[in-house]
């Protein structure tokens, strides 16, 4: 018989104490794994944001456009690598409620921006060629039944056409999957051409415009030189990395990181509070033994040692049931997720984040009853009726 | 049976003390749960107290049709004159139809808790959009002159963005302003918005003399069927017409539920956590007592009234509970302002409401943890074999 198999008796003496810690702790991990997990997606944007890239926006505010004509002369500019420009559609399918991500773009200088949108090379060549192509993503497709071929007609709840009509009949003939997990695919984007040549009001003003730069050392005095360019105009620019810029929209939407932070909290506060105390009880009610291990010869720090290993044990049983609940659920509804959180999973780094809360639990719960075990004095232990 | 009912009751209280630590677990844990159901709650009532509130009933918007939102809509100067003339339509003291064009459009403001740039309504107004809205009052300074680089700001957007205070100059929309008053609107969505005049804005943002949205008084908030039979059979008016409380209360639902349907599930799990707490608690206090219960059960005292003592005070620990997590998220977080961004594509400011309807639901979450949570152990407490007594 080791420590071992002493500390795992001791552990499971009452098993239905043992049974209740076990359950609230897997709650809490089971909390702070679903959690976890959409915090790393909702901050995907920024996480997956290239060093290189930059947005460029109308200083007023994003939802203004730009000229066209800026597209060009931001190529000139030195330490640029690529531009493009991207419009917002305000797409929808059938009902205003099927909202449809879309993007009016420039195809080819698009695609170059953003090499992460993975196309079969022949869908990427109809893609740039055909001028009523749109490009749909693998998640979108799936979620309207689209394939390639299909002729679908999309509105658009902000512009129209000269004609009166909000409606752009296009086809469908590339999808693109993403490199990564996390990268959304649920857009779609078109010719800025086809789109423009119709409009009705608002003609040859693009939403924003990507830039690449030459190498992310050069960004801040590409985004200087670009808003220099166009200082003193009716329109104004500002450009940052894409990762601030993904940054404060999320902010945006309000301190969601910050409510994270209070419900995860207060899941491992209920914890603490409930297996801190009962792990006093459970070390008190063995008094009388600590005092014969004691009187055996157990050293007092083997003592600590074995009381200390007995409730990060406790944690970490707890703690994985409940991970491992949090990636079955995460994994069963990934389906379900992919058009709203694409990529939500417990990842290996968020697994040791909670590996390493499991020990740091263990090791806080477990430490008053250890000192406790540790400086009991024998004629105290046994004195004790 | 009544009389040993209550002093089993008194008797479980009375020792409460004995075992301080680990029902003071239970009560704080309960709290915390309590805590985070009525946070999710107190958010979303707020948003919605906020979003929904917003607008009258005899206040028609007029949107372009299909569009949706106002930064998304857009309307002639000859559409306005139409609806001008429209029937339905109320006239102010002067004669003058109740009809305002305004210009939506988006600026960048400072949000304070993150220091990061955010969207800001700034809205277009001519005379008429005072009247137009109910409990509209300037509660500092004055209104801006019409043709003038001056705005006034709404009460919400002072409390959550940096640079708005009165006198101050500021730049928006590639332009210096400066900011001549402060506005209310009885707390709706209007107090998260800079006005400034129609004119102003059309100008500069090159919009010629055309308006995003109309608000218009109508005569009755029936008049509105009118007012729609009119523009259908016109065809210079394609648009969409609504009244103002249904374009707002549209606008509060989606958040709200969502916000919600992230609570409830959230609060419910940790219930059952602190549910495993609770029964652990009652275990160990049945324990405890095993000697005291049976002796009581040897001198003639029920079952029933043992469970039920035991009952009681799971009960009383859960309910002190979830009071505790009530006070607390009302001292903590009712009144408390934060901002999102709405379904105008721009930020509203709303506070956290902590309502009366809310505190009790979390109270009876609590109270159900703490039956559940001492059923098992009152059942355990009610079937004590009597010859408990004699061992240890």
């Amino acid at each position: 018989m080791n420590d071992f198999t002493l500390i795992r008796k001791n552990l499971f003496r009452k098993k239905m104490r043992a049974f209740l810690l076990i359950f609230s702790i897997m709650i809490a991990f089971l909390i702070f794994g679903v959690l976890g997990a959409f915090n790393r997606v909702l901050n995907a944007g920024v996480e997956l944001a290239a060093a290189d890239r930059m947005l460029t926006v109308n200083r007023i505010n994003f939802t203004v456009s730009v000229p066209y004509a800026y597209w060009g002369r931001v190529q000139g500019v030195d330490g640029v690598r690529n531009v493009s420009h991207m419009s917002w559609f305000g797409g929808y399918y059938q009902q205003p409620t099927q909202v449809v991500q879309t993007m009016a773009v420039d195809p080819e200088t698009y695609l170059a921006a953003y090499p992460e949108l993975l196309i079969p090379d022949d869908q990427r060549t109809a893609f740039i060629n055909t001028r009523t192509c749109i490009l749909v993503g693998e998640a979108l497709a799936e979620q309207y039944g689209w394939s390639i071929g299909d002729r679908i007609p999309l509105m658009s709840n902000i512009w129209q056409k000269a004609d009166g009509s909000s409606s752009w009949d296009l086809d469908v003939c590339a999808i693109f999957t993403a490199a990564e997990q996390e990268t959304p695919t649920t857009s779609a984007y078109f010719h800025y051409e086809y789109y423009n040549e119709s409009l009705a009001f608002n003609r040859d003003q693009i939403g924003m415009m990507v830039v690449n730069t030459v190498d992310p050392s050069r960004n801040e005095q590409v985004a200087r030189d670009i808003d220099a360019l166009f200082a003193n105009s009716r329109a104004e620019t500002e450009t940052a990395n894409e990762a601030a810029f993904a940054k404060a929209f999320i902010e945006q939407i309000g301190s969601i990181g910050l409510i994270l932070f209070y419900v995860v909290g207060a899941a491992f506060g209920i914890i603490l509070l409930i297996v801190g105390t009962s792990l006093v009880m459970a070390i008190q009610e063995r008094t009388k033994e600590i005092g014969v291990m004691k009187t055996l010869g157990f050293p007092a720090n083997r003592i600590f040692r074995m009381v200390l290993i007995e409730s990060i044990m406790l944690s970490l049983v707890g703690g994985l049931i409940g991970i491992g609940i949090a990636y079955l659920l995460l994994k069963g509804m990934a389906s379900m997720l992919a058009s709203i959180l694409p990529g939500m999973a417990i990842t290996p780094g968020l697994f040791l984040t909670a590996l390493a809360i499991m020990i740091a639990f263990g090791l806080v719960t477990g430490l008053t009853p250890a000192v406790n075990a540790q400086r009991l004095r024998i004629v105290n232990a046994l004195g004790k009726q | 049976m009544f009389n040993q009912i209550a002093a089993v009751t008194m008797m479980n209280l009375r020792s409460l003390p004995q075992r301080t630590g680990m029902s003071l677990a239970t009560i704080l844990s309960i709290a915390l749960v309590t805590g985070v159901l009525l946070g999710f709650l107190a958010m979303a009532d707020g948003f919605r107290q906020t979003v929904g509130n917003t607008g009258s009933p005899d206040v028609a918007v007029i949107l372009r049709s299909g569009s949706q939102a106002e930064l998304n809509s857009g309307l002639s100067s000859e559409q306005v004159r139409l609806i001008e003339a429209a029937p339905g339509i109320a006239s102010d003291a002067d004669g003058n139809p109740m009809v305002s064009g305004e210009l939506y459009v988006i600026v960048d403001g400072r949000k304070r808790s993150s220091d990061t740039e955010a969207n800001l309504p700034l809205r277009g107004v001519g005379a008429q959009a005072l009247g137009l809205r109910e409990n509209f009052a300037i509660t500092q300074g004055r209104l801006f002159e019409a043709g003038t680089n001056e705005l006034i700001v709404g009460e919400a957007v002072i409390r959550q963005f940096s640079g708005f205070e009165l006198g101050q100059t500021i730049r928006l929309a590639n332009n210096d302003w400066v900011v001549v008053g402060t506005f209310a609107t009885g707390g709706s969505v209007f107090e998260s918005e800079i006005w400034a005049d129609t004119g102003v804005i059309q100008n500069l943002y090159q919009r010629g003399t055309s308006v995003q949205s109309i608000r218009a008084r109508l005569t009755s908030p029936d008049a509105i069927t009118q007012l729609r039979e009119f523009a259908e059979a016109e065809p210079r008016l394609e648009t969409d017409i609504l009244p103002e409380t249904e374009f707002y209360a549209e606008q509060s639902k989606g958040m709200s539920r969502v916000i919600t349907w992230v609570g409830w599930p959230l609060a419910i799990t940790m219930a059952i956590g602190a549910l495993a707490g609770a029964w652990n608690t009652m275990y160990a206090s049945v324990d405890a007592r095993m000697h005291e219960i049976a002796t009581l059960r040897a001198i003639g005292f029920s079952g029933f009234a043992a469970a039920v003592g035991t009952l009681i005070e799971s009960l009383a620990l859960a309910g002190l509970g979830g009071l505790i997590g009530a006070v607390a998220t009302y001292l903590l977080f009712n009144g408390m302002t934060a901002s999102t961004l709405g379904s105008g594509f721009s930020q509203v400011v709303f506070s956290f409401a902590v309502t009366s309807g809310s505190i009790i639901t979390g109270i009876i979450l609590a109270l159900i943890v703490g039956f559940l949570g001492g059923l098992i152990p009152a059942i355990r407490a009610a079937t004590v074999p009597l010859l408990a007594v004699h061992r240890s």
